[in-house]
This record gives C-alpha cells, sequence and structure tokens, in this order.
C-alpha cells in the first residue's frame, strides 16, 4: 500500500468511524449529467450517471462512440465540470482530488513530449510537484523497470514504437504514486497484437501496485479481459445500460481468451449493447 | 553536392541572362527589333554612370578604391558591413526578447490580445520609411544613447511582429490531451508556460526568427538612409545612389547588402539546426 492510499483510509477512518469495516468507494457518481451548449441545440452528454467504483477495481466503460464514456471519465478526473450530480474521489470533491494530485492519467495518444528523454516525461509530474532530482531519479528508474523499459530511459519519445510510448505514459501516470489510474481507450490507436500484450502488461502493473484503474474502450474483448467490471453504456443520452461483473479469476493470462466463460461474458456484453441499439 | 550543382546552375543562368540582356539591347540600339518601341530597361552610360553595367566590373569595383585612391570599396564596405551588423544583432535581440513577451501576454489574456493587437497590427501597416527618420532623430537627442541606437529601434521594430504572431501561435499549438495533462497535474499557469508550451512554441519561434532576421537588415538599412550619420552600409546606399551618382559602385552595395541579409538569415539556420537537435533528439530530423 502506498502512503498517499494509508494516508486516504485514516482520513476515511477519522471521518466515518462508525463504518470502519465498510471499504468507501473510491469514486462515486451520483446522478451526473453534462450538458454541452444550451437550449435547443444543447447535446446531452451524460444522463443520470450513478454509479460506485471500489478501491482496487478494474472497472471498464465501454459503449459506442458518443455515449459519452471519454466525458464521464473526464468529470471524474476534474477536467469537465458535469452539469448536475456529484462526483466524490477518495472521498473529496473531483476538484479536491485533482488538486491533491489522487489520480494519473493515461490518453489514447501517449502525449509525451519529445523535448524531453523518457527518463525525464516520467519525471515530469514528479517536477511540477517539486520533488528534489535525486528522488525524481529513484521513482523514474522505479517505474521504467516496472513497465519493463529501463534500456530507453535516455531516448527521446519519437524513437520508440507505439506501444512502447504507451508504456512510458503508464509509467508516467503511475510516477507519483497515485491511487487511481484513469485511462482513455489507451490502446485504441495499437495493433490489435501489441494491443493483447499490453493488456497483459498492464494488469501485471495493476496487481503490483494495487491502484484501482477506470478504464474507458470501446473494445468488448478487452473490456472482458481486463475488468473485474464493466460498465456498459448507450449514447443519446449517455447512460449506463447495465453493469456487468466479470467473474473470470485473476491473475489471467493468454489462456483466459479462450476459456467458455470468457466468450460468455464477451457475448453478454455485446447482446446488452445490441439491444441497447435496437431499442 | 546536389546542393551546390543546383546553386550554380542557377548563378549561371542569372549571370547569362544579365549580360544577354546587355549585349541584345546595346546591338538593338535599346529598342525592340523592327520598331521604335523602347526596351525595358535602356542601357546607357559608360564608366561608373552606366545603367547596366556588365557583372564582372561590379565585383572588381570591390578591389578598387572608391574614391580618388587609398581605400578599396570592398574594405570600405566592410567597415559599413561591421557598423549595421552591429545595429541588426542589437535590433534582432530586442525584436525577438519583445515579440515572445508580447506573444506570451497575447497567449495569457484574450482581453490584452482583442486590445493590443489592432495597435501592433497598425504599427506594421503605416509605411515603415515614412517614420523612420522621426525614430531615428528622437533618437539621436538622447545623448546617454549611442547613435546608431535609433536605427537598432527601427530594426528591431520590423522583427518583434513576425516573432509575436509565431509566438502566440506555437503556444497554442499544444494537443489537447497535452493540455488536460498539465490541468491533471494542477500546476501552475507559469508552470504550464515553462514545461509545456514555451518548448512546444520553439519550432514556431524559428519561422518568426527567420523572418526576423531578413527583416532586422531590411531595417537598419533603411534605417541608415533615414539617419544623418550616412553610416553602415545603408549610408554607402544613400552616398552612391544619392550624392555621387554612381551606378557600379551601387550595384556593388547593393550586392554586399544582399550578402549580409543571407548571412543573418543562414545564422538562424544554423541556430534552429543545433535547437531542434537537441529539441527533438536523433530520430526528429527533418
Amino acid at each position: 500500500m502506498t502512503s498517499g492510499q494509508e494516508q486516504i483510509v485514516e482520513q476515511g477512518v477519522a471521518r466515518e468511524s462508525a463504518q470502519e469495516t465498510v471499504v468507501d468507494p473510491i469514486v462515486s457518481t451520483r446522478h451526473v449529467t453534462k450538458r454541452f451548449g444550451t437550449g435547443p441545440e444543447a447535446v446531452v452528454a451524460l444522463s443520470d450517471v450513478t454509479f460506485d467504483i471500489a478501491a482496487g477495481d478494474f472497472v471498464s466503460l465501454i459503449g459506442p462512440s458518443g455515449c459519452g464514456k471519454s466525458t464521464l471519465l473526464r468529470t471524474i478526473a476534474d477536467l469537465i465540470e458535469p452539469t448536475d450530480g456529484e462526483i466524490t474521489v477518495n472521498g473529496t470533491s473531483a476538484h479536491d482530488a485533482r488538486l491533491a494530485r489522487h489520480y494519473g492519467m493515461v490518453f489514447q495518444q501517449a502525449t509525451l513530449f519529445n523535448w524531453r528523454t523518457v527518463r525525464r516525461n516520467v519525471e515530469l509530474p514528479l517536477e511540477t510537484m517539486g520533488m528534489s532530482k535525486q528522488e525524481r531519479g529513484r521513482r523514474s528508474r522505479e517505474m521504467l523497470e516496472l513497465v519493463e523499459l529501463s534500456d530507453f530511459a535516455n531516448k527521446r519519445p519519437n524513437q520508440l514504437s507505439g506501444g512502447m510510448q504507451q508504456r512510458v505514459s503508464i509509467a508516467r501516470a503511475l510516477s507519483f504514486q497515485p491511487s487511481l489510474l484513469l485511462m482513455d481507450e489507451p490502446f485504441g490507436a495499437l495493433d490489435e497484437i501489441t494491443r493483447e500484450r499490453l493488456n497483459l502488461e498492464l494488469l501485471r502493473i495493476w496487481e503490483a501496485t494495487a491502484t484501482t484503474v477506470v478504464f474507458v474502450t470501446h473494445s468488448i474483448p478487452e473490456a472482458v479481459f481486463l475488468s473485474n467490471r464493466i460498465v456498459v453504456m448507450s449514447p443519446r443520452p449517455g447512460r449506463i445500460l447495465a453493469e456487468i461483473e466479470v467473474d473470470l479469476p485473476y491473475p489471467r493470462d493468454d489462456d483466459t481468451r479462450e476459456q467458455d466463460r470468457y466468450f460468455e461474458l464477451v457475448t453478454e456484453v455485446r447482446e446488452t449493447l445490441r439491444r441497447a441499439e435496437a431499442g | 553536392m546536389r546542393v551546390a550543382r543546383n546553386a550554380t546552375i542557377v548563378v549561371v543562368v542569372l549571370v547569362a541572362l544579365w549580360e544577354g540582356y546587355r549585349a541584345a539591347a546595346l546591338a538593338l540600339g535599346n529598342t525592340w527589333p523592327g520598331s521604335s518601341v523602347n526596351l525595358p530597361i535602356r542601357v546607357t552610360g559608360s564608366g561608373n554612370a552606366q545603367t547596366f553595367p556588365h557583372l564582372w566590373e561590379i565585383v572588381t569595383a570591390l578591389g578598387r578604391p572608391y574614391r580618388g585612391g587609398g581605400e578599396t570599396l570592398g574594405s570600405f564596405l566592410a567597415s559599413g558591413v561591421a557598423y549595421t551588423l552591429r545595429e541588426v544583432a542589437v535590433g534582432f535581440v530586442l525584436g525577438v526578447v519583445f515579440g515572445f513577451l508580447l506573444g506570451v501576454l497575447f497567449c495569457h489574456s484574450r482581453v490584452a490580445e482583442k486590445g493590443l493587437m489592432p495597435y501592433v497590427v497598425a504599427s506594421q501597416v503605416i509605411p515603415f520609411i515614412a517614420f523612420a527618420p522621426i525614430l531615428v532623430v528622437v533618437f539621436n537627442q538622447i545623448d546617454a544613447l549611442p547613435v546608431w541606437s535609433g536605427v537598432a529601434v527601427l530594426s528591431m521594430y520590423l522583427v518583434f511582429f513576425p516573432v509575436t504572431l509565431n509566438t502566440v501561435r506555437g503556444l497554442r499549438s499544444t494537443p489537447a490531451t497535452a493540455e488536460e495533462l498539465m490541468r491533471s497535474y494542477a500546476v501552475s499557469w507559469w508552470t504550464r508556460l515553462w514545461k509545456l508550451r514555451v518548448p512546444a512554441a520553439v519550432p514556431y519561434l524559428f519561422v518568426g526568427m527567420k523572418i526576423g532576421a531578413t527583416a532586422a537588415v531590411v531595417g537598419a538599412i533603411v534605417g541608415e538612409i533615414s539617419a544623418p550619420s550616412s553610416a553602415g552600409i545603408g549610408g554607402a546606399i544613400f552616398a552612391f545612389g544619392r550624392v555621387t551618382n554612381n551606378a557600379v559602385q551601387l550595384f556593388a552595395t547593393t550586392f554586399v547588402a544582399g550578402l549580409v541579409g543571407i548571412t543573418a538569415y543562414l545564422v538562424v539556420v544554423g541556430l534552429e539546426r543545433v535547437t531542434m537537435r537537441y529539441y527533438e533528439g536523433p530520430a526528429g530530423q527533418r
């Protein structure tokens, strides 16, 4: 457990000592609605979204383009303010959670800076936190080891493949040990083979760091393979259709993708999405 | 090698056009064949007063004394180039710094941009030559500043505008996810500026600086032509063009002025190469 998480648990205990056996959700949204624009032109991106994410969860948000899954992720990250409703992250408002750097973010584009080496990209958030050079070096070494890119520390991002760039992006997001990792279609721009390898890698990292992951994707197999819970969304307006528990045991590996239960769950998610489209 | 070969071809073609036209005009008596209509440029005169001298006369003029004996034109122009380059360097640096800071201000505040941009644009559409003498005279009144400072300010005046425009564009060129990333770190505006926006603006800044480098030379020469001190390359152009009417020396001086402009441009290109190599790493060659 990271020191950040310990602190949060302590705060939680102090606040709600009566329910110390109950694990507070790390993310909880209540009736979250987001409208873009006003009047008849307004687009409802999210409508009355209510759900919880428990600490240690791997939750996927899945749905077709325009279902508001990325918008939902950004409201949790306090990058977009909801029109209505409430979001708490680690027991505080999403805004305070952002200021306290409770989450790390990974985008579809790796968003690495070519004017920095790989190592210094990983150190970027640590620099903004005013961490000493020595400590930054220690953390970035650790993180690059975690994503198995130690040999590339002094390369520039544009010398790396797309999959490697995305691993650097994950290392950067985890460098300050946030309790929550928000990922917006992180492997969406990669080929299928790289994507499957990175899925395995991500599960390994998730298990090694005990970080909670919220993962936006439009790939059904990816969502089933990674998550312990899938939140299925539908567009216009973006709302939650169903929450599906994925009871495949961890640790998962390539064999998981060949189990009957895996195919059943893929079918279940697919049919849920199809039903929404039909009706 | 290819570049050198192409450059040679261009020079040969230009020389052939120049000398060919000169020979044809003389043979035809400056009129189109079989008519009394004049050619666009009449080749007249002889010696230093001719309108269309041989190219070698222009080049060899640099090695001859430029008045009555003593100092050669080349050595006279060399000291002029040194004088002008100081104005260009000071004007360029001031222009880049001022232009960059203005760009940062505009990026920071839309109000500042909306409020000030019309004046910045107005400053550039007023004919530069019209107020160059005013500026030079005003700066000459300030005893604390050297005589060439007015010309340096004129130079800066032409430099800052392209730098500002490109800086603003560069600072706003950051991808949406990079901005979101910095927002997720909850960093201050300054941190975001220094860690993300300024580095992202560097390639754009060089575009502004390359335009600015040639503009700095133009600004300095025009300023010198308007200045009463008549020093530098601009002073020489004024002297040969208006005072002594020496076409050969005027052509030679203009040629040298062109070289100064190209040099200024190439210095910035070199600086850009070095910076971009550091900035983008070995894979970033474009």
